[in-house]
């Protein structure tokens, strides 16, 4: 380097850019914020229009006329039962798994923590069956004639089927939102606890479990949701049977199929509330972090 | 009294081998050495958080080794106060008397004792995520405290403090050792912490621990 050169380099040195220097840069600087707007608003605008074009396919006249049929009335009540058992049974399991995987290493934790992302990268279609040749090897029948024993029904192309599908799916979620929940909880406070006087349990319960209160809410509202979306899973163990094993997402397809659009419309929407309340309840009562992780 | 002997551990890469120590009872001992040379992991074997490889901990001349740390009789402090954050100030302070089935009345009146004696009574129906950070120090030095264990370990627990936060705690921590008596262990970086509290230093270098004289000792 020459002497003039290392003579420029000092702080007293720093180059103004020229006024054309500075347009370009504005230029470019604008060129790309409005490539992001333009990407995103794309995609937000499909959704949106998704919606309209949903919402001003029929009128509130059709909508509750088709919501009035009783096989529509019967699916609703069905999928609001199932998908609430199979809920809590997500989170009454989600919530022991999500702990063990978050606090705890022990051998092959890697290849567990694979298997329980199956449910969330696997077809919809061979989850279901799957689940209905589990049925038909000697331990499922086995299990299902002692179900049917107890509970008086049986689970293959039965109500249980349905409850037993959806959870197969939604458990999945909400395992990984409840260790994502305990992953952000500090260890450190179970461990006072602990020399506080607690059981690992006391401390899990009287401590974690609190703490983990808004990731409760976010597992269970997913789960819920997960639940209610479920088709494939169901339409292939449970069938598709009319006031039997219809829930809203069969009966969308079923209306679908006998050409009626505006019926299928009208649950459409049905579904869209319900996932709107779905959003409201985690937005406001959940973890979003949590939520992030996730999905 | 806290007896360390010949103690090996192991945490992922780091390990600690045979690592010797006493602290008479009723001392106020002050334990420093360079970041990452294995002083809280030493801190929490004693309370029963980590895994010893080999040798023993005896408390009070009790044999702990081998026990959880429920029994071990340890008040802990760990450096962010790691406190209750789902209950109030009050619940804190009485979580080790309710988990030890006391009365309603019992935990009230020895938690009434200890606000007293922290300078927090106005500060018990809060919840933690309004407290200071000195107020936070107070309520997991209450809460170590209400069990009246015979052992005191804090874990660095004035280093995120300002000067005059920290001054007000390094009075507090000094009228709790003249009003109850505890043994404890208390981890610092601070020369300042160390003077003004401790009557036996230990200085953690290499693996080893070794005594230093207390300054006015000679």
């Amino acid at each position: 380097m020459s002497e003039p050169e290392v003579a420029r380099g000092g702080p007293d040195a720093v180059k103004t850019s020229s006024p054309g220097e500075s347009f370009s840069r504005w230029q470019s600087d604008w060129g790309f914020l409005v490539a992001l707007i333009l990407i995103g608003s794309f995609y937000v605008i499909m959704l949106l229009a998704m919606l309209a074009a949903d919402l001003t396919w029929t009128s509130p006249g059709h909508f509750f006329e088709a919501l009035s049929s009783d096989e529509i009335q019967y699916s609703i009540r069905l999928s609001l039962m199932s998908c609430t058992l199979a809920a809590i049974l997500s989170v009454w399991v989600a919530v022991p798994i999500g702990y063990l995987m978050s606090r705890f290493n022990f051998f092959g934790k890697g290849l567990i923590d694979a298997v329980l992302d199956i449910p969330i990268v696997l077809p919809p279609l061979v989850v279901g069956l799957s689940l209905l040749v589990l049925f038909h090897t000697t331990a499922g029948v086995w299990v299902e004639d002692l179900f049917k024993s107890v509970f008086g029904t049986g689970i293959t192309y039965q109500i249980p089927s349905v409850v037993l599908a959806q959870f197969m799916v939604a458990c999945a979620f909400a395992v990984r939102t409840m260790r994502a929940t305990f992953d952000q909880i500090s260890v450190r406070q179970e461990d006072v606890a602990l020399t506080l006087g607690c059981s690992r349990f006391q401390a899990f319960w009287r401590v974690t479990l609190p703490e983990a209160r808004n990731g409760l809410i976010t597992a269970l509202t997913l789960a819920w949701a997960r639940s209610l979306g479920e088709f494939g899973p169901i339409l292939v163990f449970s069938g598709a049977t009319r006031m039997k094993t219809e829930v809203l997402p069969t009966t969308v397809y079923l209306e679908m199929t006998t050409g009626s659009l505006e019926a299928a419309v009208a649950v459409s929407i049905l579904m869209v509330f319900f996932a709107v309340a779905v959003l409201f309840t985690i937005r406001h009562f959940g973890s979003d972090r949590a939520l992030g992780r996730v999905i | 009294m806290i007896s360390v002997k010949n103690l090996s551990l192991e945490v992922g890469e780091f390990a600690l081998e045979d690592v010797s120590f006493e602290i008479p009872t009723r001392a106020y001992c002050v334990l420093m050495g360079r970041t990452g040379c294995g002083k809280t992991t030493i801190l929490e074997a004693i309370c029963g958080l980590r895994d010893v490889a080999a040798g023993s901990i005896e408390l009070m001349s009790r044999e702990v080794t081998a026990l959880p740390p429920a029994e071990r009789g340890i008040g802990f402090v760990p450096q962010d106060g790691a406190l209750f954050s789902t209950m109030t100030v009050e619940e804190n302070l009485g979580f080790s008397l309710a988990v030890r089935g006391r009365g309603k009345g019992a935990v009230s009146e020895r938690v009434g004792r200890l606000a007293e004696l922290l300078g927090m009574s106005g500060l018990l129906q809060r919840r933690i995520q309004g407290l200071s950070g000195g107020e936070k120090q107070r309520v997991a030095l209450g809460r170590a405290l209400a069990f009246e264990p015979g052992i005191l370990c804090l874990d660095e627990p004035l280093s995120a403090l300002d000067d005059e936060t920290k001054e007000g705690l390094i009075g507090l921590l000094g009228k709790v050792r003249e009003e109850t008596g505890v043994t404890t262990l208390h981890i610092t970086h601070s020369l300042q912490e160390a003077r003004s509290l401790c009557d036996m230093l230990l200085v953690m270098e290499d693996g080893e621990v070794s005594e230093l004289p207390v300054e006015g000792e000679g």
